[in-house]
């Protein structure tokens, strides 16, 4: 089982930080969701493209995790050299992530 | 007291038209806003205006009110735009040009400007937000500085009368709160209503994002018909709340998960939103499905408003320079790593190998990089250079090199392309509320 059996991601990008939200599809797979997307599994999964810290706001009525993700975008959208400047496409790259493998 | 309802009529400056007009003709709405401005959106439209007085906003403006001006006209819906860009009086004059010519009997626009304090920029320092630098490190750069306007200026255009608000920077939500402060007569300071409106705004301002667009994957989420998106509206009630849908018979879905993920997206913090008007506060909020395409939006409220206005200056950064070949078939990706070895070598020959870049295989590591990139074997990949520059000549020799290997690179290269453009960049930083002067002018057909 992934992430993605049970969630959805969406990335946008606010200067040179990438937010990331993760939603439960069915709101009853929440707590997993909250369990196994802790801040730490999230900058490890992002190990390279992240290089500032990353901090995680928690919605459990909304059945989401949010992440802010600091320096991910190669200085902004604006300057970046990357072919996705937004980040628009690291959303899905976090429903790769295993939800047997529990710490 | 019966809802007022509120259309989102584009979620960006390239988006799709005909979605609008289907809104502006069948919504029976009270207000159609087209959110049309991105980061450094204004700092090209100056480079347009500066070379020609008359341009600057959007340059789509007169299709899409071709689209739409006369339903809404003809149904009395307010429209409110910040397609006005660098140039937002150029913009009113385009739209009563357009009215002339579609024979429309008689228009009104009111045109916002005192987002534009680049006058104030260049002669006070104040620090770069997210940089050790101040806005002096930018001088002989500066193209454009903005401030993010709040709904309360967009208030008189309303009171006026006006068919047509037309501006350049204001927050993006407050584009859709200032019609609902204008109908319902919310007061600037009550925090809960302006919090909530912000929601509405936010949950409409990027259009087809929250009605089925961009969350699509098949076979986990299934989306029907999105080349025919509807896009999406608010029925607001006088206390804020809203249920949020689209038009019979339009593509898309509106529920629980298309919302949450337009809510949340790109806020940092959600219990602490900056706007001009409110920092609003989404933590609380509750989103219920009332119905086919209908979530009901509660929950939002805010607290005091910030003392400063953000503003976003625009300014030149140098050249990016970039070029692309294709490899496909038997070895492709080992064709691939060996283009971006030689090209590293004749970076070098050519004294440009300390600077700024990206070299990578798409289709292998171009979006997230050696970590999460498969060690598949592609059928096809495309080498991809692209260099930060400081002079065109520069960022030319890229382009130039990537098209070599034709001749002189590995084999079975293909589709070459190369671009060189000029970067401007977007900085930003926080302006005094005082300094702020906003002006209402009225044209009329």
């Amino acid at each position: 089982m992934k992430v993605r059996d049970i969630a959805l991601a969406r990335s946008g990008d606010k200067g040179n930080r990438a937010t990331l939200s993760v939603i439960a599809r069915d709101p009853k797979d929440y707590p997993l969701l909250e369990r196994v997307l802790t801040a730490e599994r999230v900058q490890a999964h992002y190990q390279g493209i992240v290089r500032g810290p990353v901090q995680r706001y928690t919605l459990p009525h909304l059945g989401a995790v949010h992440f802010v993700m600091n320096e991910a975008l190669g200085g902004g959208v604006t300057r970046s050299l990357a072919l996705d400047a937004h980040g628009k496409t690291l959303g899905f790259a976090i429903l790769d992530v295993g939800l047997d493998d529990l710490p | 007291m019966k809802p007022f309802r509120i259309g989102s009529g584009a979620g960006y400056s390239g988006d799709r038209i005909d979605p609008a007009q289907d809104l502006a003709e069948r919504g029976e709405l009270d207000a159609l806003v087209f959110e049309c401005l991105a980061e450094r959106t204004i700092a090209l439209a100056q480079l347009r205006r500066a070379n020609d007085p008359k341009l600057g906003y959007d340059p789509l403006l007169r299709d899409r009110m071709r689209a739409v001006l006369r339903p809404c006209v003809r149904q009395g819906v307010r429209i409110i735009t910040n397609m006005g860009a660098a140039n937002p009086l150029a913009a009113g004059e385009a739209i009563v040009q357009v009215a002339r010519e579609l024979k429309l009997a008689r228009l009104r626009v009111a045109v916002v400007t005192g987002d534009d304090v680049l006058a104030w920029m260049l002669e006070h320092d104040v620090p770069l937000i997210d940089s050790g630098e101040s806005v002096r490190s930018l001088d002989g750069r500066l193209i454009s500085a903005n401030a993010y306007l709040g709904a309360e200026a967009l208030l008189p255009a309303l009171q006026s009368g006006a068919d047509v608000v037309v501006t350049g920077r204001v927050a993006d939500p407050a584009l859709f709160l200032a019609p609902l402060m204008h109908h319902f007569g919310w007061k600037a300071d009550d925090w809960q209503r302006m919090g909530q409106g912000i929601a509405v705004g936010h949950l409409l301002e990027c259009a087809a994002q929250v009605s089925g667009g961009y969350i699509a994957d098949p076979g986990f989420l299934d989306i029907p018909r999105l080349h025919d998106v509807g896009f999406p509206l608010a029925e607001v009630q006088e206390d804020g709340t809203c249920v949020i849908t689209k038009l019979a018979g339009t593509g898309g879905r509106v529920d629980r998960l298309t919302c949450t993920a337009q809510l949340l997206y790109e806020l940092e913090d959600p219990a602490r939103y900056l706007q001009p008007d409110v920092i609003a506060d989404f933590s609380a909020v509750r989103l219920g499905e009332a119905g086919a395409d209908r979530v009901e939006v509660r929950g939002a409220t805010g607290h005091p408003r910030p003392s400063q206005l953000k503003v976003t200056l625009g300014y030149r950064e140098g050249y990016i320079g970039e070029g692309q070949i294709s490899y496909a078939g038997p070895g492709a990706r080992a064709r691939g790593r060996l283009a971006l070895d030689i090209l590293e070598e004749r970076l070098r020959r050519l004294g440009l190998s300390a600077l700024e870049r990206r070299a990578e295989l798409i289709g292998v590591n171009a979006m997230h990089g050696p970590a999460l990139g498969a060690e598949c074997e592609p059928y096809e990949v495309r080498v991809r250079l692209a260099l930060r520059t400081p002079t065109r000549a520069e960022a030319e020799l890229v382009g130039q090199e990537v098209e070599a290997l034709y001749l002189n690179g590995p084999g079975g290269g293909g589709g070459v392309t190369q671009s060189v453009r000029e970067v401007v960049a977007a900085a930003s930083a926080l302006i005094p509320r005082e300094a702020v002067r906003t002006d209402c002018r009225i044209l009329e057909l």
